[in-house]
């Protein structure tokens, strides 16, 4: 229990000295993270859009396989993209194996269903008549579906905050492509997973209120954008 | 040339028939007000107009050419068009944007959207709204809004579905005001809906009574009251004096009308034995105390039941073996000394008594 408290008051004292170790790891997460998230907003949004105000053969089953993907095991996803890049696989050539772009890359992979389908049941909540009356002001199809992002903003920040979030705490994936190399792939939720093994409980415990911070702002965030704006 | 043609418009939903075969032409300039009763398919048709939705069958022409089922021109077209909603619908914007919408999706650059729209907020009223969040308007600033960002890159044709509805009587006759001034100023062509016949009178150049997904009947407003094509018509655009009764007798045009007795006479060629319905203006009705002898054909005398008026008019309702509906002025209601129970003759002329047959056409 003693040893329990100890490391819980080291691991404070490593914070609040801003310890280069856990300040690297920590803002290595925040950087991939918000890379991924960023990069597959750009993706998922518009592809969202167009999902939902194209009407087509099976768009509801799509629909739903989409979300049955937001759980997908995140060392699956970790296994299907080390397949892909690894040097016998398709993108081998790459050489992005155990590099931050290979972390970027699988959590991309990994929040893309949680982003469309979120995205995809934002716009859902958008009143028909606004596309209606977009369409008859003038706009094209992608001036229509921007309109309609845009009068469902508030919920589609929320399924971002959802996905850097899932990107932000998940081990799996970024422990197999990124090789979890100190100073380079190190991450804060792969840290976590070394150095509680190995018996580092301080540095484990200071990485873990950190990220257990980080979720609590991003839910804090969340609440405010749905309270305030929904 | 027109510059809307619409050529046996139908519309299903599912099994429903909604629209049945519309033809319609509109000149440029012209303002047109589609009436009829809910569910008549007013809607329907404005978005099928819009390009918004696309006919079962029938053909759309806009300005000559043919713009029903074409992925080329529909863009094109509908940029030369605009519909202003039922339920007013404002983007989750600033008053400002969103009046600039329609200019902004047309790649107009800053300097030209900023000046339109500050020209247009001030025709609406609306230039202490400008950076105001489009979603704490009220109604009727909110129809305003949805009329100026419709008429702002003053299009060929607007289509107003509509726009008063749920509005006070300032709201109203504020956008009855801007609907006129955008006509004559811009000559737009517009096309309205409403259920409200009294303002297409006051607006339109002609009334297309619409009902249960046909166009009844089309002309101008004066001719819909007093020339209803049939009974549905006459009833909803509120004729006053419906009386029913059966032709006696048919000399050459000239009709007379058999009602319990009484025996109007009309212009009509309905024959001898033809259930029909007499349709008579109240302002074609005139009011004598004693018989005189004028060429109105019909003159009947008659008791008052009820005096009621509003404003310079009188409206009074006689009996006189059928009842009767008379507008008159205040001035010749005073004149007269009318009051209830008073013996009066109305007399109206042949031609003013129009005659309908049961079926309708
Ligand atoms: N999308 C739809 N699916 C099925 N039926 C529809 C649809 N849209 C309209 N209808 C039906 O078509 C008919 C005409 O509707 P429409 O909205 O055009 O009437 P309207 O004349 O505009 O009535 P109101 O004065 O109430 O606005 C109605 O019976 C309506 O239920
Ligand atoms: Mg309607």
């Amino acid at each position: 229990m003693t040893e329990i408290w100890q490391g819980f008051v080291k691991a404070i004292e490593l914070i609040v000295s801003l310890d280069p170790e856990v300040m690297d790891v920590a803002w290595r997460s925040l950087r991939i993270s918000a890379a991924s998230t960023i990069l597959a907003s750009l993706i998922c949004i518009p592809i969202g859009g167009l999902i939902h105000f194209r009407s087509f053969r099976g768009k509801r089953i799509l629909i739903n396989i989409i979300q049955t993907f937001y759980s997908f095991p995140t060392v699956a996803i970790g296994l299907l993209v080390f397949l892909m890049i690894s040097r016998a696989g398709p993108l081998g050539f790459l050489g992005i194996l155990f590099t931050p772009t290979a972390m970027i890359l699988g959590q991309m992979v990994l929040i893309t269903p949680i982003l469309l389908g979120l995205t995809i049941s934002a716009l859902s909540g958008v009143d028909k008549a606004i596309r209606d009356t977009s369409i008859s002001l003038g706009a094209t199809e992608f001036q229509a579906i921007w309109a309609i992002i845009k009068e469902a903003r508030y919920a589609v920040m929320a399924a971002v905050t959802m996905g850097f979030g899932r990107a932000i705490s998940e081990v799996g994936c970024a422990l197999m492509v990124g090789g979890n190399i100190r100073g380079f792939t190190r991450i804060m939720t792969t840290a976590i997973a070394l150095e509680t093994t190995r018996g580092e409980l301080e540095l484990a415990i200071a990485l873990g209120i950190i990220l257990i911070s980080l979720a609590l702002i991003i839910n804090v965030a969340l609440n405010i954008i749905q309270q305030r704006y929904t | 040339m027109f510059l809307l043609e619409v050529a046996n418009l139908s519309r299903k939903y599912g099994k429903k028939e909604v629209l049945k075969g519309i033809d319609l032409r509109v000149e440029r300039g012209e303002v047109v007000a589609l009436i009829g009763p809910t569910g008549a398919g007013k809607t329907t048709i404005l978005r099928l107009l819009d390009l918004l939705d696309p006919p079962t069958a029938g053909k759309i022409y806009f300005a000559g050419e043919d713009v029903t089922h074409s992925p080329r021109l529909k863009l094109e077209t509908r940029r030369r068009m605009a519909l202003v909603f039922q339920k007013p619908v404002v983007f989750k914007a600033s008053v400002h944007d969103n009046i600039a919408y329609a200019l902004k999706v047309r790649g107009h650059n800053r300097r030209d959207i900023s000046a339109k729209v500050s020209s247009m907020l001030n025709t609406v009223d609306l230039a202490d709204y400008r950076n105001r969040n489009a979603q704490t308007l009220s109604g009727g600033e909110a129809q305003r809004v949805a009329l100026a960002r419709a008429m702002i890159t003053q299009p060929e044709m607007l289509l107003l579905d509509e726009p008063t509805a749920n509005l006070d009587p300032l709201s109203t006759s504020m956008i009855e005001n801007l609907i006129q001034r955008f006509n004559r100023e811009y000559a737009t062509t517009i096309i309205m809906a409403t259920h409200d016949m009294a303002q297409g009178q006051r607006l339109a150049h002609r009334i297309a009574v619409l009902m249960n997904g046909e166009l009844m009947q089309i002309g101008k407003p004066g001719e819909i009251f007093s020339r209803p094509r049939n009974m549905k018509v006459a009833e909803f655009v509120g004729v006053e004096n419906i009386i029913k009764g059966t032709i006696s007798s048919n000399d050459g045009g000239v009709v007379t009308v058999d009602v319990d007795g009484n025996t109007i006479e009309g212009i009509s060629d309905y024959r001898a034995g033809e259930e029909v319905s007499v349709c008579v203006r109240p302002e074609d009705i005139t009011l004598a105390l004693s018989r005189t002898s004028s060429s109105a054909r019909n003159s009947f005398p008659a008791r008052i039941k009820l005096i009621a008026s509003s404003g310079p008019l009188v409206r009074v309702e006689l009996g006189c073996g059928f009842p009767l509906v008379v507008l008159l002025t205040r001035r010749s209601a005073e004149e007269m000394g009318l009051q209830i129970g008073k013996d009066v003759y109305a007399s109206f002329k042949a031609t003013a008594a129009h005659i309908i047959g049961e079926a309708g056409v």
